[in-house]
């Protein structure tokens, strides 16, 4: 320690004076908390800043970490923006006052109204859809209908699920329980449980490569795990089903952003989320990872569009943050793992 | 008036009395354990704010199947490191058969691989959908027979195979210092060799090895990774389903609170067992070794070749495959700067650890009694606390002073985060979360020396400072490299402290690692992960050569 302490007086030193120099030419910088991973978020980065010359620094690490964080520092953050995946996510980090509210109208015109807080605190920005995968070989699509109906008993020992601990099963939770209620939708995952073929995979890949190898027949995952899987092995007999397309239409959930309650550069933090609404953005979105992109003006990439379109759940994507809670417990309660 | 006085006497004596408690190495050890006291403290202040209707439903529906889950880990994590642990260091300390001298070094190797990534790369192989079982149902028809890998016994074989090496370590350098001698002395009693292993040379090396248990308990109680690949519930999935899914981080803390005191119960118990039995070396350590006849020579060989093999061959065999299909893609010029970051955060956190843990284990040394025991014991248990969980008692009451500083500052600095974003906070967190091995392989060594070798150095003038560097130190050596190895490799491998408290750029190979694997892209973690081990294990192989000699 007491040879650090020589080194970092220098450093601080030497910044102090860098920062008072240059404190009239300092490029405008924007300071990013993100949990979304750093090779599908850099490369946007690094887009914007050769756009506009603002910099970006910015952490990755999970959303929970993140938000305690942000709590810690409270006033003295220097985070600008919060990027989180999954809605249910972005709820929570606008419920514990971690965010503020956005007036923009770029924003509200690029966003749908489903996919954006309805207080403004946060917006989604590329959307992940959730539906059901089989086994080609063993499964015509007229044998599939919705997620509800993986609960009939004749999907007995045919179907895979991811764990319910991964947050994209416990909002498709939160939005059966939005519709159905409940007591019906726990008879729904009991149902679920009960046609499992086997224990349930840790990751949406492995999953889908059991379906493959035919450990089990049909299961439910984010497209871009198909996407980046079928890239990797094209011949694999999966094949993609949009669910609840006669009901309601396939749970989508997003990806997102807010500007942080004590954000310094507020205005430059806007631009930037105004900026990854944009058509620009967007692309680069759905080109990286195969997402879909929440600027519905925008097409998405061509190997997207080869699934075919599909029918999204329009209902508010919020409704996975308040029933969270409550899809975790009942997914506890119905043996879920 | 006369109470007031007779009060403020008897605040006067107490403070004197706990200043002149206080003193010198004590007070060197106190503060060293308050590195780990606070954020302890902070995680264990949760137990004040109860959150009943969230403990109500993880008692009904979650608690009961994993505490069966977790009491299971852990008896077999224990078992199987024991046996392992104990039985390699045995042959690769004592005995003398083909190939001894590589497996004394190469033994080590698994420690440089992070247990998730152990796990993923056996389920990858094991698993239904694995080349494997593949193969198998292509020439049977059916792998149905074939045991499955996602299960108790797998997790549990999985992170034997990742931890043993605690225990190899530790009891290896028991059975380098313990001495020929003792084993022949127990020989001329008319004990067997093998009566002699079990009646004298394993009790004797009983602190040792437990330390090395201790450790490997502590890491499976403490992981979420490797249980999370294999989706096997035990308790750090109810503390995680505490704060992630039901965003309680109170409920998540009480639970790793409840974790800790287990811990604690569990070493303090050990302690008391030792009891005042002292386990001194007899005689010098001796470099000659029992020659075992061929046959067992090499049926040790074939065993240790085999553990080798599953524990480190395979998992990077896969690891290099996986790194060829991915290297053109994502390597990139930044690559440089990740190892140097993680050999430089985890060869200052070694130092550091072991400084600490040279201060509490001599404070002990010199003051056996039950404060500074207890002290003692408690500044390692954070080790036992799932890593996200202390990161955040380590962030919460560094940003808490932060925010202080910046309130009185601001006039002269601007509002900056003063302690935040700096190494040193990094530097603390890792402190905290591993002075328990870096303690455990010093104090075990401290063990080896005698009273006598003291006195006599006394005798010739040395104390104090000087008694310390002249003598306790040399003989130290072993202990010393055991911690530095395992708090560097532990460092290089650790990823919830590093990205919470990572000041902005400093990223390093395991903050690649989750980046790549946090969205299940296990092939392109490969090219960190094996980063990761190559520079891993340099430090590894350094120093046991150093301790072979």
């Amino acid at each position: 320690m007491k040879l650090m302490t020589p080194i970092k007086a220098g450093l601080f030193a030497a910044s102090a004076a860098a920062i008072s120099l240059a404190s009239f030419a300092q490029a405008e910088e924007v300071v990013v908390y993100s949990a979304r991973n750093e090779q599908l978020i850099k490369p946007l980065f690094d887009a914007y800043t050769k756009q506009t010359g603002v910099q970006i620094k910015f952490v990755t690490d999970k959303e929970g970490p993140l938000m305690e964080r942000l709590k810690a520092e409270a006033a003295n953050t220097p985070a600008d923006m919060l990027i989180t995946v999954d809605a249910g996510n972005l709820w929570q980090a606008a419920n514990q006052g971690l965010l503020q509210p956005v007036v923009s109208t770029t924003l509200n015109a690029n966003i749908p109204a489903h996919l954006r807080d309805p207080k403004n605190q946060w917006f989604g920005l590329s959307v992940r859809a959730r539906t059901i995968f089989f086994n080609s070989q063993k499964l015509k699509a007229t044998d599939l209908s919705s997620y509800e109906d993986l609960a009939d008993p004749k999907w007995k020992g045919k179907l895979c699920l991811r764990t319910s601990k991964k947050v994209y099963n416990q909002s498709l939770t939160a939005m059966l329980i939005d519709e159905h209620g409940e007591a019906k939708t726990e008879q729904i995952i009991k149902g679920w449980v009960a046609n499992l073929a086997t224990d349930v995979f840790a990751d949406d890949t492995k999953m889908l490569e059991a379906i493959a190898a035919g450990q089990c027949e049909v299961g439910i995952a984010n497209t871009y795990y198909y996407g980046r899987l079928m890239e990797k092995k094209p011949t694999l007999p999966i094949s993609i089903f949009w669910a609840n397309q006669n009901a309601k239409g396939v749970h989508v959930n997003v990806s997102g952003a807010g500007i942080t309650k004590y954000a310094k550069n507020r205005a430059g933090a806007q631009k930037l989320l105004e900026w990854l609404s944009s058509d620009k953005a967007q692309n680069l979105f759905t080109d990286l990872d195969m997402e879909y992109p929440a600027n519905p003006a925008v097409k998405a990439d061509p190997k997207l569009l080869a699934w075919g379109p599909f029918k999204q759940n329009l209902i508010n994507v919020n409704k996975a943050g308040e029933l969270q809670t409550a899809a975790v417990k009942l997914m506890d309660r119905a043996g879920y793992k | 008036m006369n109470t007031v006085l007779a009060n403020r006497h008897a605040l006067t004596t107490y403070c004197l009395s706990l200043a002149r408690f206080l003193t010198g190495w004590r007070l060197a050890a106190f503060l060293v354990s308050l590195i780990t006291l606070v954020p302890l403290l902070v995680v264990l202040f949760s137990l004040f704010s109860p959150e009943p209707e969230i403990w109500d439903h993880l008692r009904q529906y979650v608690l009961p199947d994993l505490l069966i889950n977790t009491f299971w880990l852990a008896l077999g994590v224990a078992l199987g490191t024991g046996f392992l642990g104990v039985s390699l260091a045995w042959l690769t300390a004592v005995c003398e058969f083909p190939g001894r001298r590589i497996f004394a070094w190469a033994l080590m190797l698994p420690l440089a691989i992070p247990a998730y990534v152990a796990a993923f790369v056996n389920i990858g192989l094991f698993d239904f959908t694995g080349p494997l079982q593949t193969a198998l149902r292509l020439w049977f028809g059916s792998s149905a027979w074939f045991p499955p890998i996602r299960s108790r016994g797998g997790v549990i074989l999985v992170m034997t195979l990742s931890l043993y090496p605690y225990v190899y370590l530790l009891a290896r350098n028991a059975f380098m210092t313990q001495g020929k001698r003792s084993l022949e002395v127990a020989q001329s009693l008319g004990l067997s060799r093998l009566a002699g292993f079990f009646k004298v040379a394993l009790p004797m090396a009983r602190p040792w090895i437990f330390s090395g248990i201790m450790l490997a308990l502590m890491e499976s109680l403490a992981d979420f990774g490797t249980v999370a690949v294999f989706n096997y519930d035990t308790f750090t999935t109810a503390i995680y389903k505490a704060w992630f899914g039901l965003f309680s981080l109170s409920s998540a803390s009480q639970l790793a609170s409840i974790l800790v005191m287990l811990v604690l119960l569990l070493a303090l118990g050990e302690q008391s067992w030792r009891g005042a039995k002292r386990y001194h070396a007899t005689g010098k350590s001796n470099q000659s070794r029992y020659t075992l006849q061929p046959f067992l020579g090499w049926i040790s060989c074939l065993y240790a070749g085999l553990i080798l093999a599953l524990a480190f061959a395979l998992p990077v065999g896969q690891l290099l495959v996986w790194c060829v299909e991915v290297f053109a893609e994502d390597f990139d010029s930044r690559y440089p700067m990740f190892v140097l970051h993680s050999v430089l955060l985890s060869s200052m956190a070694a130092l550091l650890v072991v400084v600490a843990a040279l201060l509490l284990a001599y404070a002990l040394r010199l003051y056996n009694d039950w404060p500074t025991r207890f002290f003692g014991r408690l500044s390692t248990l954070g080790y036992a606390i799932p890593g996200s969980v202390l990161a955040v008692g380590v962030f919460i009451p560094v940003a808490w002073l932060d925010n202080q500083l910046i309130a009185i500052l601001k006039p002269w600095l601007g509002g900056g985060a003063i302690l935040r974003g700096t190494l040193t906070v990094m530097l603390l967190a890792y402190v905290a979360r591993f002075l328990a091995p870096g303690f455990n392989a010093i104090d075990s060594a401290m063990q080896r020396i005698t009273r006598s070798q003291e006195e006599a150095a006394r005798g010739m003038g040395l104390s104090g400072w000087r008694l310390f560097i002249r003598v306790h130190l040399p003989l130290l050596r072993g202990g010393i490299f055991s911690a530095a190895m395992l708090v560097f490799v532990d460092v290089m491998k650790e990823m919830p402290i590093t990205l919470m408290t990572r000041p902005f750029g400093w990223d390093t190979l395991s903050v690649r690692v989750f980046e790549m694997t946090s969205e299940g892209q296990w092939e392109r973690a490969a090219l960190p992960a094996v980063a990761l081990v190559i520079a891993g294990l340099i430090p590894v192989i350094l120093l046991t050569r150093q301790a072979e000699h």
